[in-house]
């Protein structure tokens, strides 16, 4: 069977102004991958995952989102791929001024016609999968880093999304809360088919949860390597991977 | 016979040679002095740079700072430095700062730096202008979507907006005025006095209050008050990644956060205005009656007289638009914050300059109209 792509950049270029952080990238993501975006720190990894969320603009070049070219194609088109996708921010990014279940209620009232009876369950569902039952009423400033982290995840889920974004899930946590993340992101990929991106340069998780990788790099601002990081690391196609993969050791 | 030590560096010149011995304990050192006296005293054609350590006690970063600055002027003018016989750490230290190659990342510091920053800076507020237009543009749009039902502005949010800038702000702005009031009436007595007609205070203090000083001191106090803080809040969703999550979910930023804020600013600047000008009122009153011994009843007969609806309504069109200034510039301020804490503190600071300036153009382009029509 081949794998369906979801995800499509062309010729991509990333960048701000004349400040190019990477150009003519072009890499697929599969339906259904644990798709990793590594590299050190500053090579544009938070950047390119705001050309993918639709943030900012790319410099050059086009992402393709389930067959819709979202720089080309009709509003409306854009506007349904960016419903059905999720995005967990750093800080979670919570609004402060509403209880975790109007947060996840927010983007339900926007995309749906529930009674709020039926959406106030549906938050409930959502907080409960990211193991947050009863935390409903509280507000985000009455949660820890972690459980932000948490809630914002369900927030990313309201919409049953095709695809959830990462940024830095396990930055800010500790070793067994960013641990236990990593397994709920394993299983909401596994249980509900979703196609998943991060970024992290985490080794501990792109080992865990990655079955599919690009490696940005700063100095030549191209993708080094494109695959399975495990694969990666057995057959590293250069030297910078292989440094990246094993904390230096090849140094 | 115990030798004294030195906790300094000892430069010793012999030909093409400097000797630096560091010795005894070198905490809290001057690097920047030493350097300034060591490049002065290098002779020109110097060759050979040797820093050894004798009784080298302690040493801190100052220490390091020094021989960093030693090095990188030695690396600079291809003179030889030998640094071996320091100990090893610092040689390890001094090696690990130069090994980091540091490459420009946004380009090189202009020459010109006085034109560069003319040329940005022009460049930036016709932008920001532009900006602004566009900013007002989404705004109308979002009250043509408000008033046609399809807004996502929730009632909650303008509730609490309105509860913010109307009954909580009632209190300072009723204490300001009647100050303002106040001295009004004291100014206007000492100059009135002289001719004694001290009973024109109480009209000079009605038609003061009523036509702008009233909406003027409201703007003042809720630019600083209610316009900073709506900066500082949506500034703050800027850094927290909250306005990146409501742009993703494609919710609009200007009906969810900036409509509640407008319309509630809208509302309550009008009122706050009333109050300000009986607030003010009173203040005269308060001189004039216990202050100046002007008969009661003649006092207040004076100001009603005085009292005008025309000047009054002038006021509070004073008032309504202040409010659409000062909820435009916050949530402008707050939507262009930065992602640092310090761009928080910059938006919140430009929410209010921006606010007064323009609250005071629009004064005098009232101010115009009003001549032209004659009000
Ligand atoms: N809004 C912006 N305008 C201009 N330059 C930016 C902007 N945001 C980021 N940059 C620059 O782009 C570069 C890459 O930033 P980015 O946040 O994408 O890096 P990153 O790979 O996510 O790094 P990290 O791992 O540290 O999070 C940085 O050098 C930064 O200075
Ligand atoms: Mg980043």
């Amino acid at each position: 069977m081949t794998k369906q792509v979801i995800i499509e950049a062309k010729d991509l270029s990333v960048g701000y102004g004349d400040y190019v952080l990477l150009h003519d990238a072009n890499y697929q993501v599969n339906k259904g991958d644990v798709f990793i975006i590594m590299g050190g720190s500053g090579c544009g990894k938070s950047s390119m995952l705001r050309v993918l969320t639709g943030l900012i603009e790319p410099l050059k070049g086009t992402v393709v989102i389930n067959g819709i070219d979202m720089g080309n194609a009709p509003a409306e088109d854009v506007q349904r791929i960016r419903e059905k996708s999720g995005i967990l921010y750093q800080s979670g990014a919570l609004f402060s001024s509403m209880t975790l279940a109007e947060n996840i209620m927010l983007p339900l009232q926007q995309y749906t016609n529930y009674s709020v009876a039926t959406m106030r369950e549906l938050a409930e569902l959502k907080l409960a999968l990211v193991g947050l039952k009863g935390f409903g009423d509280f507000y985000p400033s009455e949660i820890s880093g972690g459980m932000k982290k948490r809630a914002g995840l369900a927030r990313a889920l309201a919409l049953d999304p095709d695809i959830v974004y990462f940024d830095e899930p396990s930055a800010g946590l500790d070793p067994i809360s960013s641990h236990n993340l990593d397994d709920l992101i394993i299983e909401i990929n596994r249980s509900l088919g979703t196609t998943i991106v991060v970024v992290t340069h985490e080794l501990a998780s792109i080992f865990a949860i990655g079955n599919n990788s690009i490696f940005l790099d700063a100095n030549t601002k191209t993708i080094l390597a494109h695959g399975n990081p495990r694969e990666l690391l057995k057959n590293p196609p250069n030297q910078e991977v292989y440094e990246f993969l094993t904390r230096g050791e090849g140094k | 016979m115990q030798k004294i030590t030195r906790n300094d560096f000892i430069t010793e010149i012999s030909g093409n040679d400097l000797h630096i011995i560091a010795e005894g304990s070198i905490l809290n050192y001057d690097s920047d002095a030493f350097l300034h006296k060591l490049l002065a005293a290098i002779p020109e054609k110097l060759k050979n740079i040797r820093v050894t350590a004798q009784n080298l006690t302690q040493w801190d970063s100052s220490f390091l700072a020094a021989l960093y600055g030693v090095v990188g002027w030695s690396k600079e003018n291809a003179v030889n430095c030998d640094l071996s016989e320091l100990p090893q750490n610092v040689q390890d230290l001094i090696t690990l700062a130069y090994a980091v190659d540091r490459k420009p990342t946004h380009g090189n510091i202009s020459k010109l730096p006085f034109l560069e920053n003319l040329g940005k800076n022009t460049l930036e507020n016709l932008q920001n202008t532009s900006n602004v237009v566009t900013f007002l543009g989404r705004i109308c749009g979002a009250v043509g979507r408000f008033f046609t039902f399809r807004s996502i502005m929730r009632r909650v949010d303008f509730w609490s907006a309105m509860e913010d800038c109307g009954p909580k702000a009632v209190g300072i702005v009723v204490l300001i005025s009647f100050l303002v009031g106040l001295i009004l009436a004291f100014v206007g007595a000492i100059q009135l006095q002289t001719f004694g007609a001290q009973i024109y205070v109480a009209s000079l203090v009605t038609i003061g209050m009523c036509r702008i000083m009233g909406a003027i001191m409201v703007g003042i106090i809720m630019a600083g008050r209610t316009g900073s803080s709506y900066a500082a809040t949506i500034g703050t969703m800027q850094v927290n990644e909250e306005l990146d999550a409501l742009q993703t979910m494609g919710l609009s930023s200007i009906d969810f956060l900036v409509l509640p804020r407008l319309f509630s600013l809208l509302i309550a600047m009008p009122i706050l205005t009333m109050f300000a000008d009986f607030a003010g009122m009173l203040g005269g009153a308060f001189v004039g009656i216990f202050m100046m011994d002007l008969p009661y009843q003649e006092y207040w007969k004076f100001a009603f007289d005085a009292f005008n609806l025309k000047n009054f309504l002038v006021g509070i069109f004073h008032g309504f638009c202040f409010g659409f200034i000062i909820a435009v510039c916050g949530c402008y301020s707050g939507l262009n914050c930065g992602r640092n804490a310090d761009s928080v503190g910059v938006a919140t600071t430009q929410s209010v300059v921006r606010a007064i300036v323009w609250m005071i153009v629009a004064t005098g382009i009232i101010t115009l109209i009003c001549m032209e029509l004659g009000i």
